[in-house]
């Protein structure tokens, strides 16, 4: 309220608030009319032949009633905002820093006290396992689940795959400014044939069923294709977030139809950025949770 | 017995008409006017006065809200984050009117059966917004979110430079004809689930400080 383009709305708000005040204050005076003394005249107006209306005064605990709201308002607004640019200093904002400052005089010792700790200290204390699971919960259950267990597309996070590396600096630095996983689409440089070679290639590596002659022709395309990102020995590589393809840990799938896809058209995968969002004490948690959860 | 004050008024609907009038608009002339002339709610710029990013949707971004209204989105979903800890733990940095300037209508709302979408943009990846709107249980088991499958066809969208023409009536941003002239060429080849997880993702990035 306090950016008005122009004082004169300051004025205005003032003004209009006080004529209202004002104006209820005279229709309840115009209003109070004493109980007289001996009969009690008649309104005047008469309904269905015989029904007619005294005219005594208003209930004076309903008066009273009134008489409250205005005092409310008076008081209301000489504490809070809402007369024109007054008393923004009491207004929702900075309600919410000082709810802000008083749960950082709570919970900010608690925080500060994990910060310091080493990571896989943290990772070993049921209290901050508690906190990192509500947080854990709260942020990034929608994806990797409730259970930590994954999805199609969305990593498990308690097995001991780690597409970028399992430490506990690759993790953190994982949350805090998220991953961007790129394999570009193989389909026009392999050719429909080559692409299937390829697929029964990995699969063999996994001891899934597989065409051994088209496994054998598709290791020819892998290396020629593949080992960049991948390795020569296909074991991935966490500084691209390539994943192991000898594990038999799958990410999307291990069907030949799913790989022949990957291969095909490539994959775009994606984890957010959490940093700005959650700040460094809850990245620190989250970290040591999730470390906790994966079978190290 | 002489006529009363009231019964003068009782007795003439002109006038009873005319002071009824009058009492019921004050509330609006003084909580709702002024709003038209403040800075923090005409322009991009939070309520200290720093400034806001907010961009003017564009025909994808665009299409995508009408689609968003079009299913009805907002009858479970608020984009209203307001300054409670408990909503700015969990949404994000509490939403300024600055951030609604190109919102008409805005899709604030008030009623959550699912969670406030004020901050989403970013949170998720596309990739989880199409699975997500595709069929919500295949990435969260125990939604209750209805499935949206027929959102994967191409956007019936031949109104959009009447849409934006609309717009330029009522809204704070005037597309240029050139804006116009290019949008179906921008919707070309999209479906709806491009069009609203464009729209989605938009949500809420034009505050920077976002904690």
């Amino acid at each position: 309220m306090a950016d008005f383009i122009s004082g004169f709305w300051n004025m205005y708000v003032m003004v209009l608030v006080t004529l209202s005040i004002l104006f209820c204050v005279f229709v309840l005076v115009s209003n109070m009319t004493k109980r007289e003394k001996g009969e009690v005249g008649l309104h005047g107006h008469v309904w269905d032949e015989t029904l007619a209306e005294y005219s005594n005064p208003l209930p004076r605990w309903w008066m009273y009633l009134f008489w409250i709201t205005i005092v409310f308002a008076v008081v209301y607004l000489a504490i809070y905002p809402g007369f024109g640019n007054s008393n923004q200093s009491r207004g929702q904002w900075a309600q919410y820093d000082a709810e802000m400052q008083a749960a950082q005089e709570r919970f900010g010792p608690v925080f500060a006290k994990y910060r310091e700790m080493d990571m896989m200290a943290v990772a070993a204390d049921p209290e901050a396992n508690a906190m990192g699971k509500r947080l854990f919960l709260t942020y990034c259950q929608q994806c990797h689940g409730a259970a930590a267990q994954g999805a199609k597309s969305f990593p498990n996070l308690t097995d001991s795959e780690w597409l970028w590396g399992g430490a506990p600096e690759n993790i953190k630095e994982t949350i805090t400014n998220g991953r961007n996983g790129v394999m570009p689409p193989f389909g026009p440089a392999l050719g429909a044939d080559g692409v299937k070679d390829v697929a029964n290639y990995v699969r063999s590596m996994n001891g899934l069923a597989h065409d051994s002659v088209r496994a054998q022709r598709g290791k020819e395309g892998f290396e020629a294709n593949c080992v960049a990102c991948h390795g020569a020995d296909a074991k991935g590589n966490p500084m691209l977030g390539a994943p192991n393809l000898t594990d038999n840990r799958w990410l999307y799938g291990s069907s030949e139809a799913v790989i022949i896809e990957t291969i095909n058209l490539g994959r775009n995968n994606q984890m957010p950025a959490f940093g700005a969002f959650l700040g460094e004490d809850k990245v620190h948690l989250l970290t040591a949770y999730v470390l906790s959860l994966s079978k190290q | 017995m002489a006529q009363s004050k009231h019964e003068k008024i009782e007795r003439n609907v002109f006038l009873m008409i005319v002071l009824t009038l009058m009492t019921v608009s004050v509330g609006g002339l003084v909580e709702i006017v002024p709003l038209f002339f403040q800075h923090s709610t005409t322009t991009a710029i939070d309520h200290k006065g720093n400034a806001l990013d907010v961009k003017p949707y564009d025909a994808v971004r665009l299409v995508g809200r009408d689609i968003y209204v079009r299913e009805g989105c907002y009858n479970c979903h608020s984009q209203m984050i307001r300054p409670f800890r408990a909503e700015t733990e969990r949404y994000g940095h509490y939403s300024v009117a600055g951030e609604f300037i190109y919102d008409h209508p805005f899709q604030w709302g008030s009623k959550r059966t699912g969670p406030d979408l004020a901050r989403v943009g970013g949170r998720y990846s596309d990739e989880w917004q199409r699975v997500h709107l595709l069929n919500p249980r295949d990435v969260v088991p125990e939604s209750n979110m209805p499935a949206f499958p027929w959102l994967d066809r191409p956007v019936r969208a031949g109104d959009i430079q009447d849409r934006m023409r609309a717009l330029n009536k009522v809204g704070l941003h005037k597309y240029s004809d050139e804006e116009i002239a290019a949008a179906p060429a921008a919707l070309e080849g999209k479906t709806e689930l491009d069009a609203v997880v464009a729209y989605l993702q938009g949500l809420g990035t034009a505050i920077s400080h976002f904690r």
